[in-house]
């Protein structure tokens, strides 16, 4: 017969069996998609991927002006949305701090880092596509720019508010006005956490779909007119994959190897990054 | 002693009104954001809301040739396809959350969360593309046809798994948001879990609890609120979730008792069809299930903000 203790213990090991087999799932998973990204990926690499333009149907080809838009209009993005979301972070942090602005402000971020993306292309459509006419790739630049600027203000604001209060009082009484000490003792001390926040929204901004979607369209030519549609790797990707032809499909996988690739190497360098940042702390206090 | 130069100190002082200036209209450019996200869908809406009224959330009809527009199967699909994957999910981020605070070697412990959090930074169209390659096949060759088979015939669900096995559809979708969702879950779950301070569990542990003891009657109820707002914040992106599900849905407007059929959501509807969509009713039908999908989402991820607030609030005091 069972008794309470035994009872205890099987119900105990059960439970975190449970919870061994969850995580193995969840690793599972992470292993199963990257395995098929880099079977299918490297099939489809060349080096035609960085020297030809996106190909008709049925025809080989690259995808160099998928490349050059995507970079073009991550740049664009961050450009736009990071002074943004850092100088929004720095206020947070330097002025409104408590306030009941502050708050909302903080509040209504923490809304829009989780809003989906495809609401923010639809705005972008509204207010810039369907006053210009058409698509551009300007719009898909401030899409991205307004995806950017809740991921730089967290980061920035965190950033700051790690710096210790000392270095502030000290600059203070100095007699620095605060955008003195914001600009020669904040910023220099939180540089690689911002940079860290930097990456972080480069990464989460270069592999969206669905704005550009509706906004830089994609161009099976080479464009650099940042005022028409151009090809962008997601939509690109989006595209072939759902094709019937075998050369776009794999040129679609090769492509999500490359933006995984990236992806993967900006988060774990914004990781590495930080673990410096927090092994210098560890050891200068 | 220096003597104070006037010029100097209000040129100092033009700098920091300016500094402050600048740094206050960013920041209210952020709610100026969300503003113009309502204001211009609800413009963009305003035609379709116009025409159709009310029942336009109500209706499931969608024929585009006859301008006639319901949102009621994308609703529909949005929320069984969340659904599902919110079932699937939450255990498993549970599990592994309690794996990576309560059981893991130390060791062990960084690698594990990281690659969880790695999972996180995958774009979702690697999913979509996954999910329509190699999920969807092994879905069609041999999850379905066991389903059919074993699920079909318990009465009360039957009508769920009925059907060809298509591959792709309302369950596959599920599946994929699943896998998404799953790394935000465990990741802010864990985050929840690290709040718990450890003399509430020594004290568990001192009276003789076993571990899962301490995790469910302790470690649980000390962070219910956390583990409620990480949830909502899964659940708020399954539904905006875009083009992991617009792989594998089917995109088909009709709603389906089974599971198994193809349908469609808000979001896979508009990246489906926006470009395509001719007529000012048929676009600005599109934009009002956008509208539909920031209500809904909105109210979700405010929800969760607010009980994880409370939750650091709480931690704070």
């Amino acid at each position: 017969m069972f008794t309470r203790r035994t009872f205890r213990t099987l119900k105990n090991g059960a439970f975190l069996a449970l919870s061994l087999a969850a995580t193995l799932t969840g690793l599972a998973c992470l292993t199963a998609i990257l395995w098929t990204l880099i079977e299918n990926g490297i099939a489809g690499m060349s080096w035609h991927l960085f020297t030809e333009m996106t190909p008709p149907p049925g025809s080989s080809g690259g995808l160099l002006n998928a490349l050059y838009g995507s970079a073009v209009m991550s740049l664009l993005g961050i450009l736009i949305g990071a002074p943004i979301g850092v100088l929004a972070g720095t206020y947070l942090a330097e002025y409104g701090r408590k306030s009941a602005l502050a708050t909302a402000i903080r509040f209504i971020n923490d809304v829009l880092l989780s809003a989906p993306s495809i609401i923010i292309g639809l705005f972008i459509y509204e207010i810039v596509v369907v006053r210009m006419g058409h698509f551009s790739a300007i719009a898909g630049a401030l899409s991205l720019a307004v995806l950017a600027i809740p991921v730089t203000l967290r980061t920035t604001e965190d950033m700051i508010n790690l710096v210790p209060p000392g270095m502030k009082d000290a600059s203070a009484a100095l007699g620095a006005y605060p955008w003195r000490t914001v600009l020669s003792v904040l910023y220099p001390a939180a540089r690689s956490g911002i940079v860290t926040g930097l990456l972080l929204a480069i990464a989460r901004i270069s592999g969206e779909t669905a704005p550009l979607l509706f906004t830089a369209l994609n161009n099976q030519f080479w464009s650099t007119n940042l005022g028409a549609p151009m090809a962008n790797l997601p939509v690109v990707i989006f595209q072939f994959a759902l094709s019937p032809y075998k050369d776009w499909q794999n040129l679609a996988w090769a492509g999500a190897l490359i933006i995984t690739a990236s992806i993967l190497l900006l988060s774990i360098s914004a990781r590495v990054i930080l673990a410096m940042l927090q092994a210098d702390r560890g050891s200068g206090s | 002693m220096a003597i104070i130069d006037k010029r100097h100190a209000a040129k100092q002082l033009l700098y920091e009104r300016v500094f402050h200036g600048a740094t206050l209209a960013a920041a209210i450019l952020v709610l100026l954001i969300l503003g113009g996200v309502a204001l211009s869908l609800l413009r963009g809406a305003w035609p379709a809301l116009q025409h159709f009224g009310f029942p336009f959330v109500t209706r499931e009809i969608w024929n585009p040739v006859t301008e006639e527009f319901g949102a009621l199967a994308p609703i529909y699909g949005t929320v069984v396809t969340s659904v599902i994957a919110m079932a699937l999910a939450v255990p498993t981020g549970f599990g592994i959350a309690l794996f990576l605070t309560e059981i893991c070697p130390p060791l062990l412990k960084r690698p594990i969360g990281v690659a969880v959090e790695l999972l996180a930074a995958v774009p979702s169209i690697i999913f979509g593309i996954w999910g329509l390659f190699v999920l969807a096949p092994v879905l069609q060759r041999h999850v379905q046809p066991w389903l059919i088979k074993h699920a079909h015939p318990i009465p009360g669900i039957h009508k769920l798994f009925m059907g060809p096995p298509f591959g792709i559809g309302i369950f596959t979708a599920g599946l994929v948001l699943a896998i998404m969702v799953l790394p935000f879950i465990a990741a802010t779950m864990r985050d929840v879990f690290d709040t718990v301070p450890p003399m509430l569990k020594e004290s568990g542990y001192g009276l003789g609890a076993t571990r899962w003891e301490v995790i469910w009657n302790v470690v649980v109820p000390h962070s219910r609120v956390g583990v409620v707002g990480g949830i909502m914040l899964g659940l708020g992106r399954a539904l905006g979730e875009t083009m992991a599900v617009t792989f594998v849905i089917g995109n088909a407007h009709r709603i389906s008792t089974s599971l198994l059929a193809p349908g469609t959501t808000i979001s896979s509807s508009i990246a489906n069809e926006f470009t395509e969509a001719v007529g000012d009713l048929y676009t600005s039908s599109l934009i009002a299930l956008g509208l539909l999908l920031f209500i809904i989402t909105f109210t979700v991820i405010a929800a969760a903000q607010i009980m994880l607030r409370r939750l650091e609030r709480r931690a704070e005091a």
